[in-house]
């Protein structure tokens, strides 16, 4: 009882900063082809222990191994490569645009393109994401054109969303792409409201929520894993624990828990964690989730382990906040890299191979900068008109509205 | 004509949409099996099965954010907040989502949602039963926000929302529910079956959002009020012996500024009230938009009956509630200004 009548506050810290040498010996990364595959109908009593692992495919010598493996062909692979490359090659242009003052803002995905390539190809035409801003690979993988997403990140006279959105909040119903809020963790319970609605409507089409490990604490997460709990919606409930929320650690969101993927666990929800940065790995576990929610048995949580390589956006810096090496010696490695070895490894890519297909990229990615421009930047060229601002606030415009644009004289 | 409570008028006009369109689900608190505990979605589920009517968990955020989902699906989500005073966990989901959805993905994504909550004092309610949070609406761009008076109007007023093809904000006052109330707390309470307006006619029917109505025609004053509080300045006029013309302004947003302008230019005189508190509350709106649009007609400044800017008060709740007497000295002020 030494301690009796004085509390001690408890903040936790992250293991490194700024200065210190980058240290991932806390994070146990299980082998590759460890972690079972459970039949989809499984009782989750059972796979509590796997919210505490991480499923992994791709090995150290990057060969495909264990039980979550083969589920995808050569060509499939190639295709999930380019679209990584695409995405990557894409934020590297558009962070440039930004630097160069041809928008606002930027938000890019390095070392996280794994998670969302790969999630959008166990998906159905008709299902729908709810992402956050650290999605773009479901529409890259999706076949949006980028053209139509620069035009949005310039707000130009293209721009699908009429220069009322920031840069990448982009919608797209027709690619299963819910509007992104730019707020945090609403679009979670919406997605569940969504699934719930298919359920409803005797439908097969499911719901994908996404969340960042930060955006996890929000009221809003809790709400949706209830909701999805109780009505077994057809969701697949995804969490991408990418370390950083800007400046603070995951530790801040995640608490005593240990893991994200454990807050599944008191809903009965199945919750899985998977390494993010493994392509194979992401793709067989979301199949598996979507598998389950099409089959009608409910939701579940997927924790995907990867890092912000990037800055948080292009108004951060994290060398303020952690060791500017630390990425290096994330134990994950790069997705892009992987599974680049991966096709190597299988016979089917080379190194020459790889070199070509990224100048090719570029330079697809540098024509539809061209064509993008020519519509217009944030601050030259075409751009919506003032009379959009006004519009489609309502289905009708009511008369305060109308005489507000009279008084604005478009 | 069948007579109606405000209860029975708003269960009605839930009714009459499910069976009209099966996109119309209902749901929130206590709303599937009990009915709801101001009984207005009874038998709902048992008409229209679990699917189409069901009990939610206590999250408001969770309520609406799940019906944003659900419009955005495709389906017609109207859904049960059980007080007003319960809504605050669910107000970023209405301000930052419902409320933009439309704009934000230009019409890609629409959210035709309704949140129905009973509103206003005059219950004993307390500070968390008894609030009037109207103005927390009616500055969101992107809301409608409807506030009906009697049967008659709830359940066309109510139609209009579930078929409306943005949000809307629903306000039921709750001490109308079984009768109209003038602020006489201490008399019986008068049933809607004795009131004109608790007839309400079978099946489908709408009253358009957006239009107010004049519920006493007068040549002195013009009293702009909204729910409960159209009977108090009913009983107040007739107390004080004011010819007051009583416009029940049933939309707050969208407004219909024509009829009040119309009214205002004709008596040249205006009182405002609501059960809300008066700093920043929708009064405030009224008044700026009276002055603005009708200034050079207007005999006397613009007056403002509302609540005190106290939270809402237990045991002192009529002396918090703007009555008829309050109401009553604001006009003849008025006519002597």
């Amino acid at each position: 009882m030494a301690d009796a009548g004085m509390l001690r506050f408890h903040v936790p810290e992250p293991e490194v900063r700024p200065g210190g040498t980058p240290d991932f010996s806390n994070v146990t990364i299980p082998k590759a082809g460890s972690v079972p595959r459970p039949e989809i109908d499984v009782d989750p009593r059972t796979i509590r222990d796997m919210a505490f692992s991480i499923i992994r495919v791709l090995n150290r010598a990057g060969e495909a191994v264990g039980p979550w493996a083969g589920l995808l062909s050569d060509d499939e692979l190639l295709e999930g490569l380019r679209h990584m490359m695409t995405l990557r090659s894409f934020d590297a242009r558009m962070q440039m645009a930004q630097r160069q003052g041809k928008t606002s803002f930027y938000m890019q995905h390095l070392g996280e393109e794994a998670v969302s390539c790969a999630f959008r190809k166990a998906l159905a035409p008709g299902d729908m994401n709810f992402p956050t801003y650290r999605q773009a690979g479901l529409l890259i993988a999706d076949g949006y054109p980028m053209v139509t997403m620069m035009n949005q990140i310039y707000s130009n006279e293209a721009d699908p969303l009429k220069g009322r959105q920031l840069p990448i909040m982009y919608s797209s119903k027709e690619h299963g792409f819910f509007s992104i809020s730019g707020n945090l963790a609403t679009q979670y319970i919406q997605a569940v409201g969504w699934a719930m609605a298919s359920a409803i409507s005797n439908d097969s089409k499911i719901a994908a929520a996404w969340i960042g490990d930060g955006s996890t604490a929000e009221s809003d997460f809790h709400a949706a894993l209830v909701f999805a709990s109780t009505y077994k919606a057809p969701v697949v409930l995804n969490v991408v624990n990418n370390q950083w929320a800007i400046s603070t650690f995951q530790g801040i969101a995640r608490g005593g828990s240990g893991t994200f993927a454990a807050r599944g666990l008191g809903f009965g929800i199945p919750s899985l964690r998977v390494d993010g940065n493994d392509y194979l790995a992401v793709h067989a576990v979301a199949k598996w989730a979507a598998t389950r929610a099409r089959k009608n048995l409910g939701p579940t949580l997927v924790e995907y382990v990867t890092y912000r390589v990037g800055a948080h956006s292009s108004s951060d810096d994290p060398s303020a906040y952690r060791p500017k090496a630390e990425s290096d010696a994330w134990p994950l490695g790069d997705p892009i890299v992987r599974l680049k070895n991966h096709l190597i490894q299988r016979g089917v890519w080379s190194d020459e191979r790889h070199t070509q297909a990224e100048a090719e990229i570029l330079e697809t990615v540098i024509a539809a900068q061209r064509e993008a421009e020519r519509h217009g930047t944030l601050h030259a060229g075409g751009k919506p008109s003032t009379r959009d601002m006004f519009e489609g606030v309502y289905a009708e415009m009511p008369p305060h509205l109308r005489r507000q644009r009279q008084q604005a004289g478009v | 004509m069948p007579r109606r409570t405000m209860i029975e008028a708003i269960r009605d006009a839930m009714d009459v949409s499910m069976a009209r369109d099966e996109r119309v689900i209902v749901y929130g608190e206590d709303v599937g099996f009990f009915g709801g505990v101001f009984r207005c979605t009874q038998g709902l589920q048992a008409k229209y099965g679990k699917s189409r009517c069901f009990d939610a968990p206590i999250s408001e955020a969770g309520i609406v954010g799940s019906a944003i989902g659900m419009a955005a699906y495709g389906l017609k989500p109207c859904v049960e907040v059980q007080f007003a005073d319960y809504v605050y966990p669910a107000y970023d989901q209405i301000v930052s989502e419902a409320a933009r959805l439309r704009y934000r993905s230009n019409g890609d994504f629409t959210c035709p949602i309704v949140v129905r909550m009973p509103t206003g004092g005059g219950i004993f309610g307390g500070q968390t039963h008894s609030q009037s949070p109207e103005a927390l609406f009616t500055h969101v761009s992107g809301l409608k926000v409807v506030v009906p008076s009697n049967p008659h109007d709830a359940k066309g007023l109510l139609i209009s929302a579930i078929e409306d093809p943005d949000p809307v904000i629903f306000l039921e006052p709750k001490r109308l529910y079984n009768g109209p109330f003038d602020g006489h707390h201490d008399r019986p309470v008068t049933p809607w079956s004795k009131h004109e307006l608790g007839e309400v006619a079978d099946g489908h029917y709408t009253v358009p959002l957006g239009k107010a109505v004049i519920r006493r025609l007068g040549a002195d004053v013009t009293v702009l009020a909204y729910g409960t509080m159209v009977y108090v300045a009913e009983a107040a006029a007739e107390e004080a012996g004011i010819d007051a013309e009583i416009i029940d302004l049933r939309t707050l947003l969208p407004l219909d500024l024509e009829t009040i302008v119309a009214s205002v230019k004709k008596t040249g005189r205006c009182v405002v009230v609501h059960e809300a508190t008066l700093t920043s509350g929708f009064g405030a709106e009224l008044s700026a938009l009276v002055q603005e649009n009708c200034f050079y007609h207007l005999e006397a400044p613009v007056a403002r009956v509302a609540g005190w800017d106290t939270p809402y008060p237990h045991a002192q709740e009529w002396d918090y509630f703007p009555g008829p007497a309050r109401v009553g000295r604001a006009l003849v002020e008025t006519m002597e200004a």
